[in-house]
């Protein structure tokens, strides 16, 4: 076939495209979508990063053996795995915000919800991981005459590091995907900036397909990378 | 004990099927417009009933307000039995299309945007825009001083585009979208906003009654267009009938005044 007429075929199957109007909403407004992708990663990264730091010391009081201590963690985890994340945002902003920091903003607010949220859950991980590396290792670091903290430091947790790796993975893609939540409270990210198109276009199918599709990379790029920690991790 | 156990489980078990079973033959029970037009009508509308005084829920679970006693009113008027089903006001219009309810009623303002997905009843209300402010607030006068302002506005609205006016004059300005404009009035109460622009009946409820006392309206009501229309499923020329019909009669026969005045009389 002439390179000619190729180019006029083409040429048409892009034009009658570009007659869509959902497309042309979409492809005009990829940048806004991107803007909206981008304060998702915002929210997801600083919520991770103090979720494992909360969840660290959470599962580390519940397995203490401290009595305040355990009950403290336990009204934690449980509160926060027990009550659905919307109502905590909704809570934490409207609510418990305004009386301890009246001028935060409803980003700070959107990463203190998914941060005590994902803070719960990835403390039964690793309480769950602790209690998975067997008994013998302390009993072992214990007679080599290693303290109690000593023995947990170096020797369970590394132990337990592995253990936990793919569910906190999954934890992860989980708090990617809970942030959509935070538009409740004004927080513009990803769903709501395709709420505020829709609500003017109404192209329902392109724009929550795209927002579909742009949760779907990050989620994607975050198991292939957890899969590729995953077999460094068990060749070492 | 185990078997106890087990016999406890089986039981909970065949109780969870048989409710499901009968769950599912009462909803098969549900009159279908088809089903019942040897009897009565059925008119599905979805309304977004958090908007007092138009749409709201009252503690009972029945939706009250404005809007919902003039569907029924027409609902009445043509022979209609009128259904109500909440929504989120910016899934109304696609609902709409989808064929999942039969009209919208939702203090929904008819412009050109709109109109490109549905078709419109005649207006059945006037209603301008009003900016409301936190009551110690002394610097927002017009919509001239919004420039640069935080503002809130619930999505989908003439109040979020006006809001959005102000932000293409002023780049400075911020504007927060809520679902619902409840929650934009949260947000003034708190602080997080300086102003939020919404249609003026509403606002003047939530002034009078929820935010009494911690917010005001300023400036004159203005409008980008002021109707409110009832958006039906473009082409469906038939309930626009219906409800066009309902409406003329509802106003000559006096009922339109009455709730009127049931729902705006103290205020006017």
């Amino acid at each position: 076939m002439p390179v000619a007429s190729f180019h006029i075929i083409s040429g048409n199957i892009i034009d009658s495209m570009m007659g869509i109007r959902g497309l042309q909403v979409v492809s005009t407004h990829m940048m806004y979508f991107l803007g909206g992708a981008v304060l998702t990663l915002e929210i997801t990264v600083l919520s991770i990063l103090i979720g494992m730091a909360l969840g660290l010391v959470a599962a580390l009081s519940k397995i203490s053996g401290l009595k305040p201590l355990v009950w403290l963690a336990t009204v934690y985890i449980d509160f926060f795995r027990g009550t659905p994340l919307f109502v905590q945002i909704l809570l934490i902003y409207f609510g418990v915000l305004p009386m301890i920091l009246p001028d935060s903003s409803n980003f700070t607010a959107a990463v203190i919800a998914c941060s005590l949220n994902s803070g719960a859950y990835v403390a039964e991980i690793v309480r769950a991981g602790i209690q998975a590396v067997d008994r013998g290792q302390m009993e072992a670091a214990r007679s080599l005459g290693m303290s109690n903290r000593q023995a947990m430091w170096h020797v369970i947790l590394p132990q337990a590091y592995k253990i936990v790796i793919p569910p906190l993975i999954n934890e992860f893609i989980a708090v990617l995907k809970d942030t959509s939540l935070v538009a409740v409270i004004a927080a513009e990210e990803l769903t709501l900036r395709g709420k505020l198109l829709y609500s003017t276009t109404f192209e329902a199918a392109w724009i929550w397909g795209t927002v579909a599709m742009i949760y779907f990379i990050m989620t994607k790029t975050l198991s292939v990378l957890g899969d590729w920690v995953e077999r460094r991790l068990a060749n070492e | 004990m185990k078997r106890t156990v087990s016999l406890v489980l089986a039981a909970i078990l065949i109780l969870g099927m048989a409710f499901a079973v009968t769950a599912c033959s009462k909803k098969e029970q549900t009159p279908t417009p088809q089903q019942t037009d040897t009897t009565k009508k059925v008119l599905k509308v979805g309304s977004e009933t958090t908007y007092p005084p138009f749409e709201s829920s009252s503690a009972n679970g029945q939706y009250d307000g404005f809007d919902m006693d003039l569907i029924r009113a027409i609902g009445a008027a043509e022979g209609y039995e009128v259904q109500i089903q909440s929504l989120g006001f910016d899934a109304l219009i696609p609902a709409v299309n989808a064929g999942k309810i039969d009209c919208a009623i939702s203090a929904m303002t008819i412009n050109d945007e709109r109109k490109q997905s549905v078709d419109f009843s005649d207006p059945y209300f006037n209603a301008g825009l009003i900016i409301a402010v936190a009551e110690n607030d002394t610097t927002i006068k017009s919509l001239d001083d919004l420039k640069g302002k935080r503002l809130a506005a619930e999505v989908g609205t003439t109040g979020k585009a006006a809001s959005d006016a102000v932000k293409a004059k002023d780049p400075k300005t911020t504007v927060k979208t809520f679902d619902s404009v409840g929650e934009a009035f949260m947000e003034l109460e708190k602080g997080g906003v300086d102003a939020v622009i919404n249609d003026r009946p509403v606002t003047d409820y939530y002034v009078k009654n929820a935010e009494k006392g911690k917010v005001k309206m300023v400036g004159e009501e203005f409008s980008i267009d002021a109707q409110y229309g009832i958006p039906v499923k473009k082409g469906n020329t038939a309930i626009i009938k219906v409800i066009n019909d309902g409406l003329a009669k509802i106003k000559a026969n006096g009922e339109y005044q009455k709730i009127y005045d049931k729902w705006f009389g103290a205020a006017k």
